[in-house]
């Protein structure tokens, strides 16, 4: 019994709840959701292994600090609705972080009974109550203030952005690129990892709130933040465009037929549904040997995508080795358990031609671990001789982004010179009309951080215009 | 939904769409694009602006059928509408002064209109060269002809059913030798925008080639349309689609816009059985 003598005494012998996952060999061939959450048992009995810690280490390790032991003893107490609430004061996006964020790196990876055992599945936990949106209460509405914003892009940021100031009482539209809305969460992040039923949900909730969402708009080209301050008359602008460009391995044969930017075979399959050819008009190719350059989540949806489409092969090649990946663990098992292969230190030297003008190979330099360096991690360094060329009818490289250009065509505040937007925490530009947030100020970076710059600009915005 | 407000017939295949789009109206200039999305299961195509109007609030696109998108287009009617059009994306042709040629083959020809058009409207001279493989297949002549004397415009047909016989390059080298060429604009199938540009390169005249890789975003964010100008990728959509084309790796371009010639044909196939089944 946990409680005794009315204090709260953690079941400590209770291992950690597995994941509730599709079993490996039947999922890697379809593009249902891997892991199907929590039954409400499974997530009390998860819930009695935490100790409730007066000096709660996980909500530190959390970026937007939700108050992890506060909701976690509402799931035991199995009053789910307040259990949300809680969530909601911080995140906007229960059921996508718990999804999504790296929770070994952030919450789970301080929690205290990490260190001696597994840490209690705060992710899990999370996601389970965020898909049950509608035990939520009402979320409080202020009055409206007539007062209209922009906010430039339907990604996590912008979208946690819009609530907020819909709440506050706001007049927001959400002018977004492509004619859906949820940015990297339906065009990058794969079906199987986060449905997009999901996503809709969230946007749906936005709508209901009195959010205009104006699609097919590629600010900066359509209008700039001068012309939506004037002509438009909005009084301030959120501009969370995301990061942009793929960046180039800078090889030769990169540009070949078959070689991909992990965003554009992403995006084919999840945005265009290429995975649904020719019932939808865009297609992809299906590899029957996939090689994916890269270590982090994009790099392992390329892969798993690559394995769903068909692959027999489908391997994932990084400069370092498995302990270096920066992609959630989660991921890089899930990949494993579905026939992934890794291949750790290798870097790619050039794509070769084959004879129907496509890629048929990768040309690589093995690498072996040398001396640590001044950050006391051991660097990759080429063995002489070790080259190698593995076969291949379509290679993926997921080695990260540039800024995205239209930073620069909205205009109307300073960028750094690799063409970020220059703001502080609390989102603020150069213009003390214009606030950004998201990718688009620190690079590709997470959700739940993209989140947190969507809120926390959300508040400055409303106390700045309240001001005037 | 964006509603097709018109639709002008050229030929069999040539099509003209005026779309309602107010706020595209306002913000488009020659040389730019817009990208459709027929409907919920369509890909997502390009076609540059062949007109705008920003006080009717409406832009237009002309275009050849020559896959499935195409061909679904041209069913389309007027108060049909088109589930996406984004725009204007790329960035505007640049306009140097001087005479210029302009110079387009096959479908290229739509995109080299509007250009031509934009020229003699801000006062410059413009010889159009238009190429086509044999006389059916020439687009927009009539176009051409209301906003450019018989003299300043320059027909070839590769089989010569009409015009002089041959390609764009002989007309080209004839005027730039008569002095009539300060800047050249060419668009159309690569074979022809390489030799252009060789012709354009022997005389030391500039000449842009406004590129048509294949895109999927056309925002920067894939990297589907890229191509490699002086030995630098680039991506069209948002680097272009006008590039110097003396740096252009013609090769490079040719084979990727080549890299789905299977599926396409299966996509255009399977519509044409729906079609003709429809039309029992
Ligand atoms: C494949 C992939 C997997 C990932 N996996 C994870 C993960 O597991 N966990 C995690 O925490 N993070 C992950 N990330 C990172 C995370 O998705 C991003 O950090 C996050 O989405 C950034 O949010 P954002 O709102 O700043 O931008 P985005 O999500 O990029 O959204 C930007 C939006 O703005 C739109 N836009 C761009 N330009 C314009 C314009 N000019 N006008 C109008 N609209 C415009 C775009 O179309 C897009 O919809 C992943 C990223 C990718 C690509
Ligand atoms: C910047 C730009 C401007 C263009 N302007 C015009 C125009 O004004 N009028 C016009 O008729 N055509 C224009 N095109 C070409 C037009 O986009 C293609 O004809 C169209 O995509 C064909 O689609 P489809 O489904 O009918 O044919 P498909 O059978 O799919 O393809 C036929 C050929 O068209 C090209 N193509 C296919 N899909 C795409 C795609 N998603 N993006 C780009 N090219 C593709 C490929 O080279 C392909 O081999 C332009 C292309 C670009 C890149
Ligand atoms: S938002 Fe992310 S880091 Fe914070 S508690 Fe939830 S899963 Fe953990
Ligand atoms: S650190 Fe772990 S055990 Fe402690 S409150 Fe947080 S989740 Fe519970
Ligand atoms: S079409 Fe995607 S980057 Fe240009």
């Amino acid at each position: 019994m946990p409680e005794v003598n009315g204090r709260w005494v953690a079941d400590m012998k209770l291992p950690r709840t597995p994941d509730n996952e599709e079993p490996a060999a039947e999922r890697a061939r379809d593009f249902r959701p891997v892991d199907k959450g929590f039954t409400e048992e499974m997530a009390v009995a998860e819930a009695s292994r935490c100790m409730r810690c007066k000096n709660p280490l996980c909500v530190d390790g959390c970026p937007v600090n939700i108050n992890i032991p506060a909701f976690i003893t509402q799931i035991y107490n199995r009053e789910f609705g307040d259990a949300l609430d809680t969530i909601r004061e911080s995140s906007m996006l229960p059921a996508i972080c718990g999804r999504v964020c790296p929770q070994e790196n952030q919450c789970e990876g301080r929690c205290i009974r990490g260190r001696k055992g597994d840490p209690v599945a705060i992710g899990q936990l999370e996601r389970f109550l965020g898909d049950q949106p509608e035990l939520a209460s009402k979320p409080h509405m202020m009055p409206t203030n007539g007062l209209k914003v922009a906010v430039i892009g339907s990604g996590p940021s912008g979208i946690a952005c819009a609530g907020e100031l819909a709440r506050n009482g706001f007049d927001v539209t959400v002018f977004e690129a492509f004619f859906t809305g949820g940015g990297v969460l339906v065009y990058g992040i794969p079906e199987f990892r986060l449905p997009k039923a999901v996503v809709k949900r969230e946007i749906d909730g936005l709508m209901d709130l009195g959010v205009k969402f104006e699609y097919n708009s590629v600010m900066g080209r359509l209008a700039d933040a001068e012309e939506l301050l004037g002509e438009k008359g909005f009084d301030a602008v959120y501009v969370a465009t995301g990061a942009g460009l793929p960046k180039f391995l800078n090889i030769p044969g990169e540009n070949l037929p078959n070689v991909f930017f992990a965003n554009e075979y992403l995006t084919r399959v999840n945005l265009m549904k290429a995975n649904n050819f020719p019932t939808y008009d865009t297609p992809t190719k299906h590899g029957t040997n996939v090689v994916v350059f890269g270590g982090g989540n994009v790099a392992m949806d390329a892969v798993r995508t690559a394995k769903r489409l068909g692959a027999d092969r489908a391997i994932i090649a990084y400069r370092r080795t498995e302990d270096e990946m920066p992609a959630r663990r989660a991921e890089l098992h899930h990949a494993k358990a579905e026939g992934v292969e890794v291949l750790p230190l290798v870097s790619p030297l050039e794509f070769l031609k084959g004879e129907d003008g496509n890629v048929c190979a990768v040309r690589v330099q093995r690498c072996e671990l040398g001396e640590p360096d001044a950050s006391g991690r051991r660097r990759p360094v080429p063995i002489e001789g070790a080259i190698e060329d593995i076969p291949c009818d379509v290679a993926i490289s997921a080695i990260g982004t540039n800024a995205n250009p239209f930073a620069k065509l909205i205009g109307g505040c300073e960028l750094n010179k690799w063409g970020y937007i220059e703001a502080d925490e609390d989102g603020r530009t150069s213009n003390p009309r214009i606030w950004a947030g998201g990718d688009i100020v620190t690079g590709a970076a997470t959700v739940i951080l993209a989140m947190g710059a969507g809120k926390r600009a959300a508040a400055s915005i409303t106390k700045a215009l309240a001001k005037n | 939904m964006y509603k097709i407000l018109e639709k002008t017939r050229f030929s069999d295949k040539v099509f003209k769409f005026r779309i309602e789009a107010p706020e595209m109206a306002k913000h488009a200039h020659a040389g730019q694009f817009l990208m459709v999305r027929a409907n919920e299961y369509g890909e997502r195509v390009p076609f540059t602006f062949a007109d705008w109007n920003p006080e009717e609030g409406w832009v237009e696109f002309i275009f050849m059928v020559i896959g499935k998108t195409t061909a679904m287009l041209s069913d389309l009617e007027v108060g049909d509408c088109i589930q996406d059009v984004t725009g204007p994306l790329g960035h505007p042709t640049e306009m140097g002064e001087g005479t210029w040629i302009v110079i387009g083959g096959g479908v290229g020809l739509a995109i080299a209109f509007p250009v031509a058009r934009q020229l003699v409207a801000t006062g410059h001279e413009v010889h159009a060269i238009m190429g086509a493989r044999t006389k059916d297949l020439l687009l927009l002549e009539e176009q051409f002809r209301t906003i450019l004397d018989d003299d300043h415009i320059h027909i070839t047909t590769d089989d010569g059913s009409y015009g002089e016989q041959g390609v764009v390059t002989a007309p080209e080298e004839r005027l730039i030798q008569a002095g009539k060429a300060d800047r050249i604009f060419c668009v159309g199938p690569v074979p022809m925008m390489k030799f252009a540009t060789l012709t354009a390169q022997k005389y030391g005249i500039p000449i842009i080639a406004s590129l048509n890789p294949i895109m999927v975003d056309g925002t920067g964010m894939c990297g589907c349309c890229r191509v490699e100008i002086d030995g630098e990728t680039k991506f069209a959509c948002v680097d272009g689609p006008d590039f110097d084309a003396t740096k252009v790796d013609w090769n490079d371009l040719r084979a990727r816009q080549a890299a789905y010639l299977t599926e396409e044909g299966q996509s255009l196939k399977a519509y044409e059985e729906v079609r003709c089944a429809c039309q029992r």
